[in-house]
């Protein structure tokens, strides 16, 4: 249901009523924003001596430090999760029982467990000194046994007949899944994995927690070291850089995962396998992620987004 | 068990404060969340633009930098004499508020278009044909992915140990750095905390599902 189902054709008063709505729902948004800046005005927040600080090139390199130091963390994380989805994915679909029974327990376990207790646990008991491979291994565990969610109901949603006929034309299970069922699968969860790589590259500011010294991480120190200028300290400022940046790193990602979604929709070279299965487990599915990505919920089977 | 029958009182003020972090949250997450709802289909394009542009930019926030902008933004805004719970919830209920929005934007999809359609011909406004006729189907579509949304927003409120906050991140953080307790130990049973909840969250809302479910 587009959401123009939900009102008439608005006519000439309700024109009017629509505008004066409008005019004042704008004037509301723009009076706090205002009032935001007033206030961080009044109390000095963008006072020039707090803000110098990041024309110094000494700063930006560190900026940039504390980016390539998230982007490692996310990017091996990225890889080893998108390997362990990929392993526990296959035990899930094993033909043994046992094998497939520890793949569901593992995924399971994973999927309850917040995130950080993992990470505090495993920072505590296995990697006291390095918080890198505390977060990077909590960040894989937990994002893989997403994604072996994902990878698994995108190769149930692939229509039943493909892999019957492969079967019946004499592949073994490894092979109709290799070169018949994977390939097509790929297609219709390609959306969901970039959005739970999203979901990723957030929870990597977890380890900003414990004391991992990642771009929110560098941020704050940066303002603990900043002598504070008039009495007031260089948080706020150190808020607007560091969140402008995650915010940008994340929404890049996010559109990535649109994009793919929209080209895969359009594709008309064989149509991609019907996304029923995949959006509704998708859908089903951010519960246990802990924040699900953009463009789950728009994978949905119900059509185009409201504008 | 030793821990657990030591540290009891911490336990239990730390599953507490969980529940009744998760339980705050949830509410303004629901009620900011339908709001949106409500927005992003309004007739008003400048709440529609409003609404998206909440969503876009909670859903690509992380949760730690979001607890950060209310921890240190709200004071600087003069709005000082939050305790920390409080901001957590504001944090988590924001947080969520965008994801519930989406969920229940895609239930609202799934409501049979006639529905609207014969709520106009009989002439309810956008108000009404929103709150009493699209709106309660919506919901009952919405309602898996909803109680999936709350879940995860229980285990996203261990973040809150973080930010001062007792809860039972916060009971783990505690227990970890004072020695003589295995570490795995401590785990298991914080683990087990946090299942009671969410086990008892995903019995709730298949119960309000199994009560609300409507033959079409």
């Amino acid at each position: 249901m587009s959401s123009s189902v939900l009102y008439d054709v608005p006519g000439p008063k309700a024109r009017t009523r629509n505008r004066v709505y409008g005019l004042l729902s704008t004037v509301a948004i723009l009076a706090l924003v205002a009032f935001v800046i007033y206030k961080f005005n009044d109390t000095g927040q963008f006072q020039a001596g707090l803000w110098e600080a990041y024309e110094y090139t000494d700063t930006q390199q560190r900026i940039v430090d504390g980016l390539l130091t998230t982007l490692k963390t996310f990017a091996i994380a990225a890889a080893l999760s998108l390997a362990l989805g990929a392993v526990l994915a296959v035990g899930r679909l094993s033909d043994h029982k046992p094998v497939r029974w520890a793949a569901t327990v593992l995924v399971e376990f994973f999927r309850a467990m917040p995130l950080l207790i993992m990470i505090f646990l495993l920072f505590a008991a296995v990697f006291t000194t390095e918080p890198m491979w505390a977060l990077v291994i909590g960040l894989t565990l937990y994002n893989g046994s997403v994604q072996a969610e994902i990878f698994r109901s995108g190769i149930n949603a692939v229509p039943k007949g493909q892999g019957e006929a492969a079967y019946a034309i004499g592949l073994r299970k490894t092979q109709v899944m290799t070169s018949v069922l994977v390939p097509q699968a790929v297609r219709s969860m390609l959306p969901s994995i970039i959005s739970q790589l999203v979901v990723t590259l957030k929870d990597t500011s977890l380890g900003f927690i414990i004391l991992y010294e990642e771009l929110l991480f560098v941020g704050k120190s940066f303002a603990q070291q900043t002598p504070p200028v008039n009495g007031v300290y260089a948080f706020i400022p150190m808020v607007i850089v560091f969140g402008s940046i995650y915010i940008l790193l994340c929404l890049a990602l996010s559109s990535l995962a649109t994009w793919v979604e929209r080209r895969s929709r359009r594709s008309r070279k064989g149509t991609p396998p019907a996304l029923e299965g995949t959006a509704a487990t998708v859908m089903a599915d951010p519960g246990h992620s802990a924040a699900p990505g953009p463009g789950e919920t728009g994978t949905g089977p119900d059509g185009p987004k409201a504008p | 068990m030793n821990v657990l029958v030591d540290n009891f009182a911490m336990f239990r003020e730390g599953f507490f404060g969980t529940v009744e972090l998760t339980a705050l949250s949830s509410l303004l997450a629901l009620v900011l969340g339908t709001l949106m709802a409500a927005f992003r289909v309004s007739p008003v394009p400048a709440l529609r633009v409003f609404g998206t542009a909440w969503v876009t930019l909670l859903r690509n926030t992380p949760l730690v930098l979001l607890f950060l902008v209310v921890t240190l933004g709200l004071p600087a805004l003069g709005l000082k004499g939050w305790d920390s719970f409080w901001l957590a919830v504001m944090a988590l209920g924001c947080y969520t508020s965008a994801f519930i929005c989406e969920a229940i934007r895609s239930g609202i999809n799934t409501v049979p278009v006639g529905q609207a359609e014969a709520a106009r011909s009989i002439g309810m406004t956008f108000g009404q044909t929103l709150g009493q006729i699209v709106l309660p189907q919506a919901g009952r579509t919405a309602l898996p992915p909803i109680g999936s949304l709350l879940i995860a927003l229980t285990k996203n409120s261990a973040i809150a140990s973080g930010f001062n906050v007792t809860e039972l991140g916060s009971v783990q953080q505690t227990l970890n750095s004072a020695a003589g307790y295995n570490i795995y130990v401590i785990f298991v049973w914080i683990a087990i905390s946090y299942m009671i909840i969410t086990f008892a969250l995903s019995g709730l809302f298949r119960l309000l599902e199994n009560r609300l479910a409507v033959a079409r």
